[in-house]
């Protein structure tokens, strides 16, 4: 046995390359941005998108050329296709990426601290920028999201239960009528409880009979995403909970969904970022106002979704940048709301 | 140590296999492993372990649990690095060479170094035949005569006359036994120098483990062969060396290590002999 007192050598990663080995790289790094300059300046590659369509040949070229010089053809090849998948992942990134510069740009103009504390109660969408605010908007759709959560959230693990745990009769119909559900345009939704509950009855528009319709468009994203985080759960599980002499309730509550929390958590969030932009729905059965509404079962409500429609059919500057700034604090909301629910599922973990 | 009947029966196993004479037709020079340790982030697992792998020889890496006998193991054939905290220093030579310098192509060291995993894993989309042959088709090697390799493989993994009537049918049809050895069979179709097995028997039956120890000791007429393995008669059994790895609140060491025959019938440190007679671990 070696002497433990001896000092030992620090850690080292010698799969990782070394500065030296890392100098045809660089050197590559150059020729792609020598050869992407060549490219868009002297050819037809003109424009972001030329530019880019220059950067990956230019790439692809020159780490499938290093690869092959130091390694032979197969890493060649090895280099050529990972460089043409890492290029396409970042082509799937532009729009994401131009969409939130664009949204980040043009709704900054229309933000001041009255934005979020007043609404439009008072003001028209044309007034300058320094008036009203969609403080109702941010009200509604934080009401409306929140029903529509705790009726369709429930009713889908249920289902999802029902189907992968209970795999009772008719679940392969049930299955299939829930696929076909998520399927149903956003404003048939809208049409169906209006057509339902609204028309004809004498009852008038409100926030809940908008989140009932924003729940019909969440529950089948919920349903199947849940079926599909509980199929993951390994089957030994269950069976070892089961063995312990446990009830099939008391296993599915004890082992199977707390090992699936992660997962039921991304599959309500998945559904929060389904209604969270949808305007159709609202339509028809909000009625879209411009006052701070804080009770859902009486009267108009307004959303966020409905407020950037209404600016942006407007057309004029004030409109458009309110539209914007509205688009920015939607976008935001969802992304506070998607951290929060992240951060929930870790904390308990 | 008279009174207790397993070690001295275990050291006879091994004195009986040591009359075995390795490695006629070995490839190469064999394994050396230098000063070898090993990190996952900042827990040092594995200090300083020296060990030489003759060709042609078969090595039993013994120990208790999580005395990183695995990640030993793992270094060998570069497989250690797939973990994302993972460290190492020390060298590890084949035919002379270090496979960790700059410059090697680890696609080349893995295939001259394969590995046999705990639990088996043939190929789902794939025959039997297919997966036999996997290794070629993966690594773009030419072989004219592939029938001929395919028997030869599955009669050297003791699988041949089992599955010759079903090659076209499923790995996943085969009994964990069989799919082990069809996963041995896949290892040998390229040809390694070495074998790495990584507790092969762990998951299978008493007369499944017998065909596989009876393979291994046929694959080291022309291989390296290294094996982690819990089973103590197992490792009397095959190996020509055996190598005590042991943690006990430090990183994972080598206690010791010699001739098979040697480890089990006359250890020299007290915590070997502790282990081989079963008196912990």
């Amino acid at each position: 046995m070696s002497t433990a007192t001896l000092s030992y050598p620090k850690p080292q990663k010698p799969w990782r390359p070394k500065q030296r080995d890392l100098i045809p790289t660089y050197l590559g790094i150059l020729v792609v941005f020598l050869g992407t300059w060549a490219l868009v300046e002297f050819t037809g590659f003109a424009g972001k998108l030329g530019a880019f369509a220059s950067a990956v040949i230019c790439t692809t070229l020159v780490s499938t050329f290093l690869a092959g010089r130091s390694r032979g053809k197969q890493a060649a090849k090895n280099a050529a296709v990972a460089s043409i998948i890492t290029s396409l992942a970042l082509l799937a990134m532009f729009p994401v990426i131009s969409i939130l510069g664009t949204v980040l740009v043009r709704g900054t103009k229309g933000l001041y601290v009255g934005f979020f504390t007043t609404d439009m109660g008072l003001a028209s969408v044309n007034d300058p920028l320094n008036v009203g605010g969609i403080l109702h908007a941010i009200i509604g759709t934080f009401i409306m999201i929140i029903i529509a959560t705790l009726i369709s959230v429930p009713l889908g693990i249920s289902t999802a239960i029902y189907l992968t745990e209970i795999r009772g009769p008719g679940s392969r119909l049930i299955r299939f009528l829930v696929q076909a559900m998520s399927g149903v345009p956003s404003i048939v939704a809208g049409l169906f409880i209006y057509s339902a509950i609204i028309s004809g009855s004498g009852r008038g528009f409100n926030g809940l009979w908008g989140a009932l319709a924003l729940a019909i468009l969440m529950l089948p994203t919920v349903a199947r995403t849940a079926e599909e985080v509980l199929l993951l759960i390994a089957e030994d599980l269950r069976e070892a909970g089961l063995a312990l002499g446990a009830t099939q309730w008391r296993t599915v509550a004890m082992v199977v969904v707390p090992a699936a929390k992660s997962g039921l958590i991304t599959a309500m969030i998945l559904g929060i970022a389904r209604i969270a932009g949808e305007t159709a729905p609202l339509l028809f059965t909000t009625g879209g106002g411009d006052e701070t509404n804080l009770n859902p079962v009486d009267g108009v409500m307004g959303s966020i979704p409905f407020a950037i429609w209404k600016a942006l059919i407007s057309g004029s500057a004030e409109s458009n940048a309110r539209a914007w700034a509205s688009i920015l604090v939607l976008l935001a909301l969802v992304m506070i709301l998607f951290f929060s629910a992240r951060r929930l599922g870790k904390a308990r973990r | 140590m008279t009174e207790n009947v397993k070690p001295s029966s275990l050291a006879s196993v091994a004195a009986a296999n040591a009359n075995r004479s390795p490695g006629k037709h070995a490839l190469g020079t064999g394994l050396e492993a230098r000063s070898v340790h090993a990190w996952f982030g900042k827990n040092h697992v594995l200090a300083d372990v020296s060990l030489d792998f003759a060709a042609g020889t078969v090595t039993a890496l013994i120990g208790p649990s999580g005395c990183g006998k695995s990640t030993f193991i793992r270094t060998l054939n570069r497989m250690h690095e797939f973990i994302p905290t993972a460290a190492m220093a020390g060298e590890v030579l084949l035919d002379g060479r270090d496979i960790y310098a700059s410059g090697v192509d680890v696609t080349k060291i893995r295939l001259k170094i394969g590995m046999v995993f705990q639990k088996p894993n043939p190929f789902p989309s794939m025959t039997i035949g297919e997966n036999v042959l996997s290794g070629l088709k993966l690594a773009q090697l030419k072989q004219s005569n592939k029938e001929e390799l395919m028997e030869e493989c599955l009669v050297r993994a003791g699988l041949w006359n089992e599955v010759k009537d079903r090659l076209d049918a499923h790995g996943g049809s085969l009994s964990g036994g069989q799919q082990q050895r069809l996963c041995i069979a896949r290892s040998l179709a390229v040809n390694p120098q070495v074998l790495l097995m990584d507790e092969p028997c762990s998951a299978l039956d008493p007369g499944s483990t017998l065909r596989i120890e009876e393979t291994i000791r046929e694959l080291s007429e022309t291989m390296t062969v290294i094996i982690v393995t819990h089973n103590m008669q197992q490792a009397a059994r095959i190996s020509d060396y055996t190598a005590f790895f042991l943690a006990d609140g430090h990183p994972g060491m080598m206690i010791e290590s010699g001739p098979t025959s040697e480890i089990f019938s006359n250890p020299k440190d007290k915590r070997t002999e502790n282990y081989v007679t079963g008196r912990f671990g």
